[in-house]
């Protein structure tokens, strides 16, 4: 599977991740080359074959719906680029 | 002092024969003589580290000291430290102080160990080379125009340079097992679920493990021993005990039957690394072991169903980085998109933001089921393999890389070359099966490493299994010139 341009603008979108125009053709190359390398699963017979999401199996744990941690937001904060009254601060983003 | 083992100092701090301050000085001064030239360590703790110990003193004055009390140790940067920058070696959080401690953290500072500092790593855990880190590359301390192989480059490179007795390290597709054999050290990737990824930066959540970089499996075990452990806070920990890892590392390896998968064997592999490995082979024999030649045939598969798999998941969770809560904001960001894309586009280096691209695609609309379906499917198969194969022995032994370190910037342009390197290691990731590589002899004068996989939750098994080899072979007291 060969992606060109369109196609990495397409997934850089996706995945909101800025990359320089001159790189494009760099990441089309890598890119290119990773997914014919994976091509290789293709030829696999997986009919019926149940896909393993976790390597044990497990599900979910779950626990009581009770309060047990106390509100560390203001620590939390701290790390935080911009903050307001326990608000995260953006760029407006409703004209 | 340097050179002596966890279990010798344990032993040394109890008797009194020197102190935690005395021991932590020495670890700090030989780093501060090598670090230069190996640039292991991205945050050094000294402070702290003296404060840490000093306060072990007085735990081990009062008698109140456990098998780790006082004894220096590195943290990969991957794992939260209240406090101290966490890095993961990325810009993303180079200005990122964690505002708590992962469970692995608290776990070795009850035990009463000091962290001197946390170590270089590849950006976000992806590589295996230490050369994606933002804070540049970690050299091998055998031979400084290799690399020490990565992710955790820093963790390893420090253990072998005796910089300090014992490091932490994370492995999601090799990350432990493939330094280790590199740089000549023990490293050992317990079964998925037994050591709590609270606190621990994620990279792929189904294939992440934290475990040890030591000299010895002897120390390994009680490394892991202050390590492992059920944790509430993360919902893939497994509740079940821990074992007593050291309780049976002598135990006779009479009967031993151990597994040698005859595709591991052909023309990918180094020729003198495969006769190292094959004198290990003989030494277990003496032993009283069993070498069996048994068949995964879908040896082939797991560097490609990876390279799906945990693109996917890192794409996922790396979404987290956006300039919002933490971590690099982009300086006058004109619009919330803009802020997003270039806090990440600046932030990330070229390799993380390639897995990122190529996580998105496979688990974008109409690729699902092409790429990510397909690669847990074939999970299923590789696993079955294993679970298949360990009917008839006890343990798979193999090399643990295809060649001995490789050097700065030779696979640098060529991503599958360098997802190839791990070709023997991922599949105990992607069936979530415990692994250690320890060191089994020397080819072209660099180390190379046996690779051993066990069942689920089999790590006392295959600590055993090293121990006992150590115990007839110096392999893994040697150390890199210069450095003694």
């Amino acid at each position: 599977m060969s992606l060109d341009a369109a196609d990495v603008e397409k997934i850089a979108h996706l995945a909101r991740l800025g990359i320089d125009a001159g790189d494009i053709p760099d990441y089309c190359r890598n890119l290119s080359d990773i997914l014919a390398f994976v091509e290789q699963l293709n030829a696999v017979d997986t009919a019926g074959v149940e896909p393993l999401a976790h390597p044990l199996e497990a599900t979910q744990r779950l626990r009581p719906d009770r309060v047990t941690e106390t509100d560390e937001r203001d620590h939390f904060q701290q790390v935080a680029p911009q903050t307001e009254a326990g608000l995260y601060l953006v760029p407006k983003v409703i004209e | 002092m340097h050179q002596k083992t966890l279990v010798e100092l344990a032993a040394g701090l109890r008797d009194g024969q020197f102190s935690s301050e005395e021991l932590t000085r020495t670890c700090l001064e030989r780093l501060r003589r090598f670090d230069a030239g190996l640039n292991s360590f991205i945050t050094v703790t000294e402070t702290e580290s003296l404060v840490q110990a000093q306060a072990a003193d007085t735990r081990i004055r009062a008698g109140e000291a456990g098998p780790l009390t006082g004894i220096p140790y590195a943290h990969k940067d991957i794992f939260c430290t209240r406090g101290v920058r966490t890095s993961c070696g990325s810009r993303m959080l180079d200005n990122f102080i964690a505002p708590y401690d992962a469970t692995v953290t608290r776990k070795l500072h009850e035990a009463g160990m000091v962290m001197l500092g946390k170590t270089n790593m590849d950006e976000f855990a992806m590589g295996s080379s230490n050369e994606t880190s933002w804070y540049g590359p970690v050299r091998n301390p055998w031979n400084p125009e290799r690399v020490p192989g990565g992710s955790s480059g820093g963790s390893a490179a420090s253990v072998a340079a005796r910089l300090v007795p014992a490091s932490t390290g994370t492995d999601t597709g090799g990350s432990i097992r493939q330094p280790a054999a590199l740089c000549g050290i023990t490293g050992l990737k317990p079964t998925y679920g037994r050591v709590s990824r609270y606190g621990m930066i994620a990279f792929a959540s189904s294939l992440d493990q934290g475990g040890t970089f030591t000299r010895s499996a002897e120390d390994a075990a009680l490394l892991l021993a202050a390590m492992a452990g059920f944790d509430t806070r993360d919902s893939t920990s497994v509740e079940r005990p821990v074992d007593d890892y050291t309780a049976t590392l002598d135990d006779p390896l009479k009967g031993l039957r151990i597994g040698v998968p005859m595709e591991y064997f052909d023309t990918g592999l180094d020729a003198a690394v495969g006769a190292a490995i094959e004198a290990a082979l003989a030494e277990y024999r003496k032993l009283g072991a069993e070498v069996i030649e048994i068949s995964l045939p879908n040896t082939h598969l797991s560097v490609p169903a990876y390279y799906v798999v945990a693109p996917a998941e890192c794409s996922s969770n790396l979404s987290r980085f956006d300039g919002v809560r933490f971590g690099y904001r982009v300086a006058d960001p004109q619009d919330l998109q803009d802020l997003y894309e270039r806090s990440r586009g600046e932030g990330f280096g070229a390799e993380v933001k390639r897995r990122i691209l190529i996580g998105t695609y496979a688990l974008s609309a109409g690729y699902y089921d092409a790429y990510y379906l397909k690669a847990q499917q074939v999970r299923r198969l590789i696993r079955e393999e294993f679970m298949h194969a360990f009917e008839d022995v006890d343990v798979i032994m193999g090399p643990t890389t295809p060649s001995t370190a490789f050097r700065l910037g030779e696979k640098a342009d060529d991503p599958v070359s360098m997802y190839l390197s791990d070709i023997y290691t991922i599949a105990a990731n992607l069936a979530g099966l415990p692994g250690m590589s320890i060191p089994v002899g020397f080819a072209d004068g660099m180390p190379v490493g046996l690779h051993v996989v066990g069942n689920y939750f089999a790590e006392a098994r295959l600590l055993n299994t090293a121990h006992r080899y150590q115990q007839v072979t110096d392999w893994h007291t040697h150390c890199p010139t210069g450095y003694e």
